[in-house]
């Protein structure tokens, strides 16, 4: 495929119709709280873009972001989208490896400079640069080398967002996340363990129709799909509204599709389009499936007191601490009148008695 | 730190010294006016001092006719903003959850429009009894640092949890900390200031009505 060849040129030739591509931008703009008159707009920008220059780079990782990006939706739409996007060094799908990948990698930086997007899955060590390394080059090195010449930056997964996993307590090698090391750079979030795939294409679309970041929420991910809690948007909500609950994962609430909040749902504190969007090509969602929500696309999400621990409840043993302080307490009352009581004896008993005579003794 | 930082600090190590701070406190306190005792009664009693003082706890739940008459308002407010933080604070989800985690009892929850709706009216009755405080000259004259410092911690669990429900202001985590931090902040003020009462009432109405039972009349 030509590198010139705009994004329109380049979905014809694999056979996307007119039709099929109008639909995409459709849905896009919808999904984006665009109003459609903004949709001609969308297909034009993406009609003439060229195919910018992706780089992107895997640290701590799963590989999950891309499994959930290529696999989940290689058939549809949103996968040729991201074909047809230059995609010049990526280290799972690419065919080069070793020395001809990173030649690849270096070659875009060079052709593409001040242009190109960089995409990164997974955290950075910092503790030690060995911890992990591509072709020899420590994850801190590659990040700040390819991040100097790119025209902004697109953190996918919550481990680039926000440490994700390896940034999880005791976080043995000094994880961090992307914003933390590049700080001169445009950094889009698109959080989630993983992101939903229409996330990652439709932040990547807007970009290209708009050439600006979009509109960020104060963690850095876009509003279009962060604006509002999987709570606010759960099909479960009126459950919850209710006060039923399912109480374990096999009883009758939980068969009838209650809210999943007593099981530790933490759909009350994350921000994700997994209500609205959903996932498998809009099948449905963990909370859908019966499972709470893990609020994966939240800074330290892993941490979070426990995945099946609602959160209006203690993370430590209130329990123990309470008899403790009671027993305490009794014990300190208890000794505290004592001490009262024996002052007022003593008291008592140093009471001079003051009569007639004595207030007569002194003239 | 981060809002789940925050939270799980809160919901932990926080609570943990709230809670110590608050038991011991309320604890000791209680120990303290039941070992200093009441002076032994000479006199030949005239009827049941337990019975009269049991009677009274219950009896002094209502305002007599004279008390409703003279202070409507405050008897109203009163009532109001009582019943309302029990009704939040007992019969919402997430509170019953932590009853259920930390005490190992359980009980149904109401609909949330219900609390909803209970947590305005009792924000709506606590600010006019603050209103009523500033307004009237002879309370105004009467109240100390206290009064305003206890009508704050009881406020501002319920505006932080009116906030929290319905996300006003800050990211969700945040509002949930600050939610839980405004109750530990009650729970720390409770044991050397006036709310004490929530307590001592029982004690109090118990000796009143003791000493009249035990002279044979009602109290």
């Amino acid at each position: 495929m030509s590198k010139d060849q705009t994004i329109g040129e380049a979905l014809r030739a694999r056979g996307i119709s007119r039709r099929g591509f109008m639909k995409f931008c459709a849905a896009t703009a919808s999904m984006m709280a665009l109003p459609p008159s903004m949709v001609p707009m969308i297909a034009e920008a993406l009609e003439k873009a060229r195919r910018p220059s992706v780089i992107w780079l895997s640290f701590q990782e799963c590989t999950g972001c891309t499994e959930s990006l290529t696999r989940s939706h290689s058939p549809t739409v949103e996968g040729l989208i991201f074909d047809t996007i230059s995609l010049d060094y990526h280290h799972t799908l690419q065919a080069a490896s070793g020395a001809a990948a990173e030649a690849a990698r270096e070659a875009a930086m060079q052709e593409n400079e001040g242009n190109y997007i960089l995409v990164v899955d997974g955290s950075i060590p910092t503790k030690n640069p060995g911890y992990s390394t591509i072709a020899g080059i420590s994850n801190v090195d590659m990040l700040q080398e390819t991040a100097a010449g790119a025209a902004a930056i697109v953190a996918v997964g919550t481990c680039a967002a926000f440490g994700g996993i390896p940034h999880a307590s005791p976080n043995p090698t000094g994880a961090v996340s992307v914003s933390e090391l590049v700080t001169d750079k445009p950094i889009i979030n698109v959080s989630g363990c993983p992101p939903i795939p229409v996330v990652i294409t439709g932040v990547l679309a807007q970009y290209l129709t708009f050439g600006v970041i979009p509109d960020l929420d104060e963690l850095g991910r876009p509003r279009a799909f962060y604006g509002q809690s999987i709570h606010d948007r759960c099909y479960r909500r009126p459950f919850y509204d209710k006060g039923l609950f399912a109480e374990t994962f096999d009883d009758e609430g939980a068969k009838k599709g209650w809210c999943l909040y007593k099981l530790g749902c933490k759909g009350p504190t994350t921000y994700n389009a997994c209500a609205t969007t959903k996932w498998n090509e809009g099948t449905s969602f963990p909370i859908e499936s019966g499972h709470p929500c893990l609020g994966c696309s939240e800074p330290d999400f892993w941490d979070g007191g426990g995945f099946y621990k609602a959160i209006s409840t203690p993370t430590e043993d209130i329990t123990r601490t309470a008899v403790y302080a009671i027993g305490a307490g009794a014990a300190a009352g208890v000794a505290l009148g004592a001490y009262n009581r024996s002052k007022k004896h003593r008291m008592e008993k140093q009471h001079q008695k003051v009569g007639i005579d004595d207030l007569e003794k002194g003239d | 730190m981060t809002g789940t930082e925050l939270l799980i600090w809160i919901r932990g190590p926080a609570l943990q010294i709230a809670t110590v701070i608050f038991l011991l406190g309320v604890v000791v306190r209680i120990f303290e006016i039941l070992v200093l005792g009441r002076k032994p009664d000479l006199a030949e009693p005239r009827g049941s001092a337990a019975a009269g003082g049991l009677r009274t706890i219950v009896t002094r739940m209502f305002a007599d006719r004279g008390t409703l008459q003279r202070s409507t308002f405050t008897v109203v407010a009163g009532y109001i903003f009582h019943i309302g933080i029990f009704i939040t604070l007992f019969f919402f989800a997430p509170h019953i959850l932590l009853f259920h985690e930390t005490l190992g009892v359980n009980w149904p929850s109401l609909p949330t429009q219900v609390i909803d709706a209970t947590a305005v009216v009792t924000i709506i009755a606590l600010l006019a009894v603050l209103v009523y405080r500033l307004a009237n000259r002879v309370i105004r004259y009467l109240s100390r640092f206290q009064d305003y410092l206890v009508w704050l911690v009881t406020f501002l669990p319920i505006l932080t949890g009116y906030l929290a429900f319905h996300r006003i202001g800050l990211a969700p985590q945040h509002l949930i900390a600050t939610h839980i931090a405004s109750v530990e902040l009650l729970m720390v003020v409770f044991p050397f200031t006036k709310l004490m009462h929530a307590f001592t009432l029982f004690i109090a109405r118990y000796y009143n009505g003791a000493i009249a039972g035990y002279k044979g009349v009602n109290s």
